[in-house]
């Protein structure tokens, strides 16, 4: 069964989309600044492996979105053709990597939200919507470990190493909030079965962090009242630097195959 | 090739007596094609030079992995970077792969790495030219790669176990790599004057130095011959880089890309003969005065060291886990 009946609902599931595809998009960017700049080099390996997988999620859901909008745009008139301003990712993503230890905190809060997310997307009444979660949660099954296995490593590492993992929960902390605060189009598509409720997935990915907090000896910071909406394309000040970078050579040949 | 310093520091004059019977049943094994394996008797100079090849090859690998690594932030297509990321990816593998093949003659990884970051071990001299435009990431595919194909695809039958078979899985990704890189050099030479001009900028400044990645001619190299009869190498550094002409020639022609060489021309036989090569060049850019031998070493130095706290960390855990499970 496909869930997109109307014009409306399409346009709504289309920015959903691509708010998946553009979270996925940023932070695959984030973490291929990574590949040969590890701390080992089974590190860069690691991060080019979780890169590769969000490219290859982005990539699926721009198709998506391409199709629902039916404008004939393409997964690379997405990536490379808009602005700032309509980039609907999550805004963790785009803040810098900092530190190994900042980008393994980024990465698992990211990873544990998006695992329980994409869990219950399999549950999708949009079948399409369904089977692309399905596929990609298997990929941020195995994220997960990796970024929470790093970071049980290193917040029960040495002092220093608690100490930059805990600094950088502190600073990441904020940024969780916007996914929790259910909007509009969020609730509309939920009540449809097309996306789990946001308190579903808050609840599940509560759930995944406390242990791994524990394990880490790390303490989950409090809510801060500020919220980032990326999502609805208010982002930091980082995002035009990374696509400036991202997009630059494309748009220097415009029209050019590549 | 990947193991040009091998010219420069000659492997360790084996033990002043090595039992002659070993030697001379090391030598029968190898004639009747057998692998060595690690726990197998070899003579210490073939230990040597085979810790020098491979590590080398495996400090290429990962020093290789920063000149395109540049490109991943811009390629120009969501399908050219994810080809990007997973060749760099590769790359990496490679080099994990061949340091655990030079672990099993007895040496450890981070001495390896140390060697590297001190400087005194060398790597592919390629590595240390620039990428200054996304042609260079579809030149190095084509041709760098076309050419350790060339000088790998042999090592698969190296007398040596370990490296013969990692290099079968190696080669196997090179093909990849290569093939990649010739269609991204294609779809250039078909695209816009601009890209069609990258695209010959790009082999006006790679050709050479890629025929270079063969080494000094056979008359003045000093090592073939026992790498030869050891089974280490099976042609000369001459025999390969002919038939990485012969090999490309056609290609460039059929990209409508000229080579840069005026004197290039075909024999009676069919084989491509080139112009002089430059080996002044090779020698100051393998003397470490190359366009870029401080910023890739810089760059490794910077992301190891900024990695030593993660390192530790990693460390005091496994230990914190180990007395904990004892306890």
């Amino acid at each position: 069964m496909n869930a997109v009946t109307t014009p409306a609902t399409a346009r709504e599931l289309t920015t959903y989309v691509l708010r998946l595809a553009d979270t996925s998009l940023v932070l695959a960017q984030r973490l291929s600044a990574w590949i040969g700049h590890g701390p080992a080099i089974e590190e860069d390996l690691g991060c080019a492996n979780i890169s590769l997988d969000l490219l290859g999620q982005a990539r699926l859901l721009y198709a998506y979105a391409g199709e629902l909008e039916g404008a004939g745009r393409t997964e690379d008139d997405f990536a490379y053709l808009r602005e700032e301003c309509d980039f609907l990712n999550a805004t963790m993503a785009e803040l810098p990597n900092g530190d190994f230890g900042q980008t393994i905190v980024r990465q698992c809060l990211l990873d544990l939200w998006r695992l329980e997310l994409f869990e219950q997307l399999t549950q999708s009444t949009d079948m399409r919507l369904a089977q692309i979660a399905a596929k990609a949660v298997k990929e941020i099954r195995y994220h997960g470990r990796y970024s929470s296995g790093w970071l049980v490593r290193l917040g029960d590492g040495t002092d220093e190493s608690h100490q930059r993992v805990a600094t950088a929960l502190v600073m990441l902390w904020p940024y969780v909030a916007e996914w929790f605060a259910e909007d509009a189009l969020e609730q509309a598509l939920a009540e449809r079965g097309v996306v789990p409720s946001v308190a579903a997935v808050q609840a599940g990915f509560e759930a995944r962090l406390a242990p791994i907090l524990r394990a880490a000896t790390l303490t989950r910071p409090s809510n801060v009242d500020y919220r980032w909406f990326g999502k609805r394309a208010q982002h930091s000040e980082h995002l035009s630097h990374l696509l400036a970078e991202l997009q630059s050579l494309h748009r220097a040949h415009p029209g050019a195959q590549w | 090739m990947y193991t040009q310093g091998l010219l420069e520091a000659p492997p360790k004059a084996a033990s002043a007596v090595e039992d002659s019977e070993r030697m001379a049943h090391f030598q029968a094994r190898i004639d009747a094609e057998e692998k060595i394996e690690p726990k197998d008797w070899m003579p210490e100079a073939y230990r040597q030079t085979l810790i020098r090849q491979i590590s080398q090859h495996a400090h290429s690998e990962i020093v290789g992995m920063l000149p395109e690594g540049h490109w991943i932030s811009r390629a120009p297509s969501l399908l050219r970077k994810s080809i990007l990321i997973a060749k760099v990816q590769d790359e990496g593998g490679h080099g994990a792969y061949l340091y655990s093949a030079a672990e099993t003659l007895g040496i450890a990884r981070s001495e390896l790495i140390e060697q590297l970051l001190s400087g005194r071990a060398k790597y592919s001299s390629i590595f240390n030219y620039p990428t200054p435009t996304w042609a260079d990431v579809a030149a190095i595919g084509w041709l760098v790669d076309g050419a350790a194909i060339m000088n790998q695809v042999p090592l698969c039958r190296c007398s040596y176990g370990p490296y013969a078979r990692a290099m079968v899985r190696v080669c196997k990704e090179e093909s990849f790599h290569q093939r990649q890189g010739y269609h991204a050099m294609l779809s250039l030479a078909r695209g816009t004057p601009a890209q069609q001009r990258m695209a010959q900028d790009a082999l006006n400044r790679w050709w050479w130095p890629a025929l270079m990645m063969f080494g000094p001619p056979d008359t003045a190299s000093q090592h073939t011959a026992l790498s030869v009869r050891w089974k280490i190498k099976r042609f000369t550094n001459d025999e390969l880089r002919q038939k990485f002409v012969d090999f490309t020639v056609p290609q460039a022609q059929f990209l409508g890309l000229t080579v840069p060489d005026a004197q290039l021309h075909q024999d009676e036989d069919g084989h491509y003969q080139t112009g002089p090569l430059d080996w002044s060049e090779f020698n100051a850019v393998l003397k470490g005065n190359g366009p870029c031998n401080a910023e890739r070493i810089a760059e490794r130095r910077e992301a190891h060291a900024a990695g030593a706290w993660v390192r530790e960390a990693a460390i005091a855990h496994a230990a914190k886990r180990a007395a904990r499970a004892v306890a």
